[in-house]
């Protein structure tokens, strides 16, 4: 039997890094600017915030004493400074030096994963410590506090409500940033950025910042599925590579939902839910079966990006001027 | 005031000067790094990679063996982003490259005679890799697809199927490895020249760079490629058939992505495994990228970045830290040669608000 009590804490739990990515990268390609670095923002985000909360739990002899609203602040600004930093990178390269953006999202990639990888493996011996292993248990503690009345809801309360509050961010994050793009003033700016920034630019709208901003809040909110991802779903713990290619999944979620932040969270938890589903298919002793399960979110992707493309209507398509640099004078 | 106007074309020693500097500046910065990590003095540090890349017989081989391989993806790939189709599919074309190859390998390994069955191995192993470029291809050419996340997922897609046929054949079962293919009858390894492991693969990998540099630059299809690249409504306009030239050539970068997985797994490693390509199908998108599509520069680029990876691994061995050290100063060093384009396309003034005000004014 299907046990879909199980299934669906653990689909959501998986959806969560993929929602504040695709929801980062949104707001960045309505900018104009691929960023194909998303999956290297995220592990430089996971990576920030678990050297910060390293250095603060080692200050320590006994980590349960420390300050717990310095607990969660730590690792979440380092998370956030370090994925700015990544934007302000990919900005500066692609709007400022107008570089070519698959390529400089690659070497982001390449830079981002790497750096993850070499402090999550190096950051023991670099900081003199004699632990065995990175294991936040008390920050990821903090992170993981739940509201104390969900267990005695019964199975919506363990469906639902058994999420740190980075799970519950995310979701405001989603709402919050569909409600920007289409409701104001700045979203209509940004959109107009994205699609045509010849005519945006006569109409007295400054390109560059909202191309950076874009691309550094952009940035910021992808860099925290990085964060809910070790700190939340790994108990953690920082083991290398182990994060996988959500980043790729989250940039395939945004042609996905076409751009749109609010369906981003039923689809996050659609692609959450196909990411783990090998585990709940009885296959019984035939592990190979399995490998082939782990291919549905990227089938399911690959179908969805030839229906979006065979249907071509005008509302599902990708903004304008993604991908294309912006220089006044060439025209 | 700064005024940014587009250069008309740059003398080539000038703009070679431009990129040898910032990969100059990129090298210091990257041992400024180094020392800070390790706390070795920075002459230490540019002696231990060059040993790590030159530092005895087998690492000279090792490293030329690694930049013939980056080298092959990398050239596979050049004709479709020439044609600015995104192919970010090259991991995937390696990986069911190598998987046909394997499969030759291990199912008709004592059945068929040995040349016979290196024979099945580089026609299946074109094959594979041709049709997993084709699908995105066909898509892209009918429905204008978007390219670049279809090659990407199909990547994924090959290394499940991988991790599927992986299983099935693992030897021994339950270890989740094949192990090497036909160790005693050594049935469908690549010939050995002479006593070199790796010659035969370069040598290969030698012959497809002049090939390549022929067809692009000679050939008519070359030719029709450089052009849907400029603009397809040009293309169409000259009764060029997009499709056909994009499928055409998705076909070609396939196939030799998909020699490359023979080459690993009949050539070098003997066994199969889902990371053969190890990133090197993104990596070589940039080898291509930063030589502009020119085969024979691309010689150089995948030298410098088969170079770093070599040399960082060394220091890494050597003071315990990861291996992932490599890919922090490959990004580095590209960040400051995608950076220096800029001034080689570029021209900056710096002219003063004052003075343009006061021309204003007359």
């Amino acid at each position: 039997m299907f046990d879909l009590v199980s299934f669906i804490p653990r689909a959501i739990a998986q959806s969560i890094p993929l929602l504040y990515g695709s929801t980062g990268e949104i707001i960045t390609e309505k900018s104009g600017n691929l960023n194909l670095g998303i999956p290297g923002v995220m592990y430089v985000g996971g990576i920030c915030g678990v050297i910060g909360s390293f250095l603060y739990e080692q200050s320590f002899d006994d980590p349960t004493q420390m300050n717990a609203a310095l607990g969660i602040l730590i690792p979440l600004l380092c998370c956030l400074l370090g994925s700015l930093l990544m934007g302000l990178l990919y900005s500066f390269l692609t709007v400022t030096l107008r570089a070519n953006q698959n390529v400089t999202g690659l070497a982001m990639t390449t830079f981002g994963v790497g750096f993850g990888n070499f402090f999550g493996g190096s950051l023991i011996k670099l900081a003199g410590s004699d632990v065995p292993s990175i294991s936040l248990s008390t920050t990821s503690g903090l992170f993981r506090t739940t509201l104390s009345f969900a267990g005695s809801l019964g199975d919506f309360g363990s469906m639902f409500l058994s999420f740190g509050f980075l799970a519950y961010v995310a979701i405001v994050i989603a709402l919050v940033s569909s409600h920007v793009l289409t409701m104001t003033r700045i979203g209509l700016q940004l959109r107009a950025v994205g699609e045509d920034p010849a005519t945006a630019d006569a109409a007295g709208i400054d390109i560059t910042r909202y191309k950076f901003m874009a691309t550094c809040i952009g940035c910021m909110i992808a860099g925290l599925g990085g964060l809910y991802y070790v700190m939340d779903y790994a108990n953690g713990v920082w083991s290398n590579d182990a994060f996988g290619d959500r980043g790729w999944l989250a940039i395939a979620l945004v042609i996905f939902t076409i751009w749109r932040p609010n369906v981003s969270i039923f689809a996050s938890i659609l692609f959450g839910g196909l990411y783990i589903l090998y585990l709940f298919i009885p296959t019984g002793t035939d592990l190979a079966v399995k490998e082939l399960y782990k291919m549905l979110p990227y089938v399911v992707t690959i179908v969805v990006l030839v229906i979006t493309s065979m249907r071509n209507k005008r509302e599902n398509q990708p903004p304008e001027s993604l991908g294309l640099p912006y220089f006044r004078e060439d025209r | 005031m700064i005024r940014i106007t587009k250069r008309k074309e740059m003398p080539l020693s000038q703009s070679m000067a431009i990129r040898g500097l910032s990969i100059v500046l990129s090298l210091v910065v990257c041992g400024i790094i180094t020392t800070i990590l390790t706390g070795l003095n920075p002459i230490d540090v540019y002696v231990t990679f060059f040993n790590g890349a030159f530092g005895s017989a087998r690492k000279i081989w090792i490293l030329l063996q690694e930049i013939a391989i980056l080298l092959c993806i990398s050239l596979a790939l050049t004709p479709a982003f020439k044609m600015k189709f995104w192919n970010l599919g090259g991991e995937g074309q390696v990986l069911v490259g190598g998987l046909a190859t394997a499969a030759c390998m291990i199912l008709l390994g004592d059945k068929i005679p040995n040349p016979l069955l290196i024979a099945c191995m580089v026609v299946s192993s074109i094959a594979a890799g041709a049709v997993w470029a084709l699908i995105p291809a066909l898509f892209k050419a009918k429905w204008n697809t978007n390219e670049t996340l279809f090659t990407l997922m199909m990547n994924y897609v090959a290394t499940q199927l991988v991790a599927y046929f992986i299983i099935v054949w693992e030897v021994p079962k339950g270890s989740g490895k094949i192990g090497i293919i036909n160790q005693s009858t050594e049935a469908g390894w690549l010939p050995q020249i002479g006593d070199y492991k790796y010659l035969l693969n370069i040598i290969l990998v030698a012959v497809i760079t002049v090939l390549m540099y022929v067809y692009l630059k000679y050939t008519k299809h070359g030719y029709e490629i450089s052009v849907v690249g400029e603009s397809t409504n040009t293309a169409r306009y000259v009764g060029i058939n997009v499709p056909k030239v994009i499928v055409r050539t998705l076909l070609l970068s396939g196939a030799i992505c998909g020699f490359a997985g023979l080459l690993l797994v009949g050539g070098t490693d003997h066994t199969l495994t889902t990371t053969i390509a190890n990133g090197r199908g993104f990596t070589g998108v940039m080898v291509a990228w930063l030589a502009k599509f020119n085969p024979f520069s691309m010689i150089g680029s995948s030298f410098l970045l088969v170079f770093m990876e070599r040399g960082a691994s060394e220091i890494s061995t050597a003071y315990g830290l990861n291996q992932s050290f490599a890919d922090i100063l490959t990004g580095i060093i590209l960040f400051f040669i995608i950076g220096s384009e800029f001034f080689i396309t570029y021209k900056i003034k710096f002219t003063k608000k004052t003075e343009e005000v006061e021309k204003a004014n007359v």
